[in-house]
């Protein structure tokens, strides 16, 4: 069985002071400090290979910092099951013989603990979870048949039956057409209404200025953390990203070199 | 009709034949399911290593049991298990590609169970022996212990089924589900360790990569969720298996390669023709 961390709770949700991580000697993240308040959304930018995958896996407690220390209601992040990952579509095989549903009842794994098999309570977080993100008639799909935007929700279903808390997003928006990270913005917000804290790693500051409550601007170093009007300006965007951000309608796009597949490089 | 049934029965009047035609049913369904995650994992080139690697020690027991097949299958396992975590340990280090480093050990060892079995004089017999199998040398304890062995590693893939699911699926999932993630990927390779003892004396070293992946990748072409590949795979290599020892036996050829040989000419049908991932299909 899994033990699950007791959550104190007159303990921020995550609590990460001097945190930084190497590899192979070179620093992917230094001396970063910042916490969050249960129940808001933080847009995570900066240039690529800027550390913002290294951040998320380290507060997910899959990779362990070098220095420094990350805590959740208290406890190190490794206690906690209640910390959702919403991996890169990139990153997961989706020609994967799994329906929608099977994904989506991983997510459960952890309480179903050894042996255990799915009872009915566990089916009806998985069916919840696809009635939050609107996916109920797709459950019995292969997930190689969905879309981008499609698979990305069933990964948030997915931290959802995990009773995930925390929910940390590597880059849901990327290749997505812009119909979908709408909708998929908009379902960011249903997961706050749900008391949900998100982390998500983002290219566009336009959609991090509109959608989030905090913006997060990381380089190696943590170099500006508020609201948009704080970390927006154009003497900390330069020091950030140097020549390279490009304005497109008035918009500030981030991603300088090719579509939003590109990856950070740090990972 | 007669006809027919003599022409099945007639190979089972040998108890050679019978237990030829478990040893190859049994091996076929427990490299099929384990084959199921080698398939998924991208393993084969590490289950084509695996079982080449523990040619020595098989060399080493052959020697050391004056010829007796009987204590190969332990020899085998003991290698086996040994080499499947020594692997997997090298693959992890980094220093060098994982697949140069597989490439370098898997071939030095099997030269040098090559070496060692030449001391002995009577070594070209044997040696193909260990090479494309013998499923028909198979004697009664070796079924046994076939079957008991097999059972054991069928037995593990449906017990820890959620686990090696989530770890071969989505390895940051299982870690954030605080599941041992290296506890599951060990145990994995001592199952395909066993699974490759189980089926040495079957289908030998060099061709047991071939049960390990072509059921299963056929099965891929015909399914979509994880237990129906494992159940087609498993009764594909069970139906090859039977096959392949008919052929054998009427057409007078190696039962390793009959067996092997019919679960490849299955593929190559699945692959032209599948209803949804078949060639045929998706050319139009």
């Amino acid at each position: 069985m899994i033990h699950h961390a007791r959550h104190q709770k007159d303990q921020p949700i995550l609590d990460v002071s001097e945190l930084s991580i190497r590899y192979d000697g070179r620093p992917a993240l230094e001396d970063v400090s910042f916490h969050l308040n249960p129940g808001e959304s933080v847009a995570v930018v900066g240039p690529n290979g800027a550390g913002k995958s290294t951040l998320l896996k380290v507060v997910a407690g899959v990779l362990r910092p070098t220095t420094g220390r990350v805590t959740v209601f208290g406890s190190g992040p490794a206690g906690h099951v209640c910390i959702g990952y919403v991996p890169q579509r990139s990153q997961v095989d989706m020609r994967f013989p799994v329906s929608v549903a099977d994904v989506v009842m991983m997510g459960r794994i952890a309480r179903l603990g050894l042996f255990g098999m799915p009872k009915k309570k566990d089916w009806e977080f998985v069916h919840a979870a696809l009635e939050t993100v609107g996916m109920v008639e797709l459950e019995n799909r292969q997930i190689g048949e969905l879309s981008g935007g499609q698979q990305q929700r069933m990964f948030i279903a997915r931290s959802l039956a995990q009773e995930a808390e925390l929910m940390l997003m590597d880059e849901p928006l990327a290749g997505l057409d812009s119909p979908s990270q709408e909708g998929l913005l908009g379902l960011l917000g249903e997961l706050q209404d749900r008391g949900v804290t998100v982390m998500v790693a983002i290219h566009d500051l336009d959609q991090a200025a509109r959608y989030f409550d905090r913006i997060m601007l990381l380089n190696h170093r943590l170099l500006a953390f508020g609201t948009a009007a704080d970390v927006l300006t154009p003497e900390i965007l330069h020091h950030a990203y140097g020549g390279k951000l490009r304005f497109v309608e008035g918009r500030a796009i981030t991603d300088t070199c090719c579509d939003g597949d590109a990856h950070d490089g740090s990972d | 009709m007669t006809a027919v049934i003599n022409w099945l029965a007639e190979p089972l009047q040998y108890g050679f034949m019978q237990r030829g035609l478990v040893a190859s049913v049994v091996v076929g369904i427990v490299c099929a399911v384990v084959g199921t995650y080698i398939v998924l994992r991208g393993m084969a080139f590490f289950g084509d290593a695996l079982a080449h690697t523990i040619l020595p020690g098989v060399a080493v027991g052959y020697l050391v049991s004056n010829g007796a097949r009987e204590p190969l299958f332990w020899w085998a396992l003991g290698t086996s298990v040994i080499a499947s975590l020594g692997i997997g340990a090298i693959s992890k280090s980094g220093r060098i590609k994982e697949d140069t480093a597989i490439g370098i050990i898997f071939a030095g060892m099997f030269a040098l169970g090559i070496a060692i079995i030449s001391t002995v004089r009577s070594y070209a017999v044997d040696l193909s022996h260990f090479l494309f199998g013998n499923v028909l040398g198979v004697t009664p304890q070796n079924l046994v212990w076939m079957i008991v062995f097999g059972g054991a590693v069928l037995l593990v893939v449906v017990a820890f089924y959620k686990e090696f699911l989530a770890i071969s699926f989505d390895p940051i999932l299982a870690a954030t589900l605080r599941l041992p993630v290296n506890v599951y990927n060990n145990l994995m390779l001592v199952v395909i360790a066993i699974t490759v003892a189980v089926a040495m004396q079957a289908v030998g070293v060099a061709l047991m990569v071939a049960m390990l992946v072509t059921p299963a990748a056929t099965a891929s072409l015909l399914t979509r969720r994880l237990p129906a590949m494992m159940m087609t795979s498993a009764m594909l290599a069970a139906f090859s298996g039977v096959i392949g020892l008919y052929a054998s036996y009427y057409l007078g050829i190696s039962s390793g390669s009959a067996i092997v040989l019919t679960a490849t000419i299955i593929f190559a049908i699945a692959f032209l023709f599948a209803p949804r991932r078949g060639l045929l299909r998706r050319a139009k």
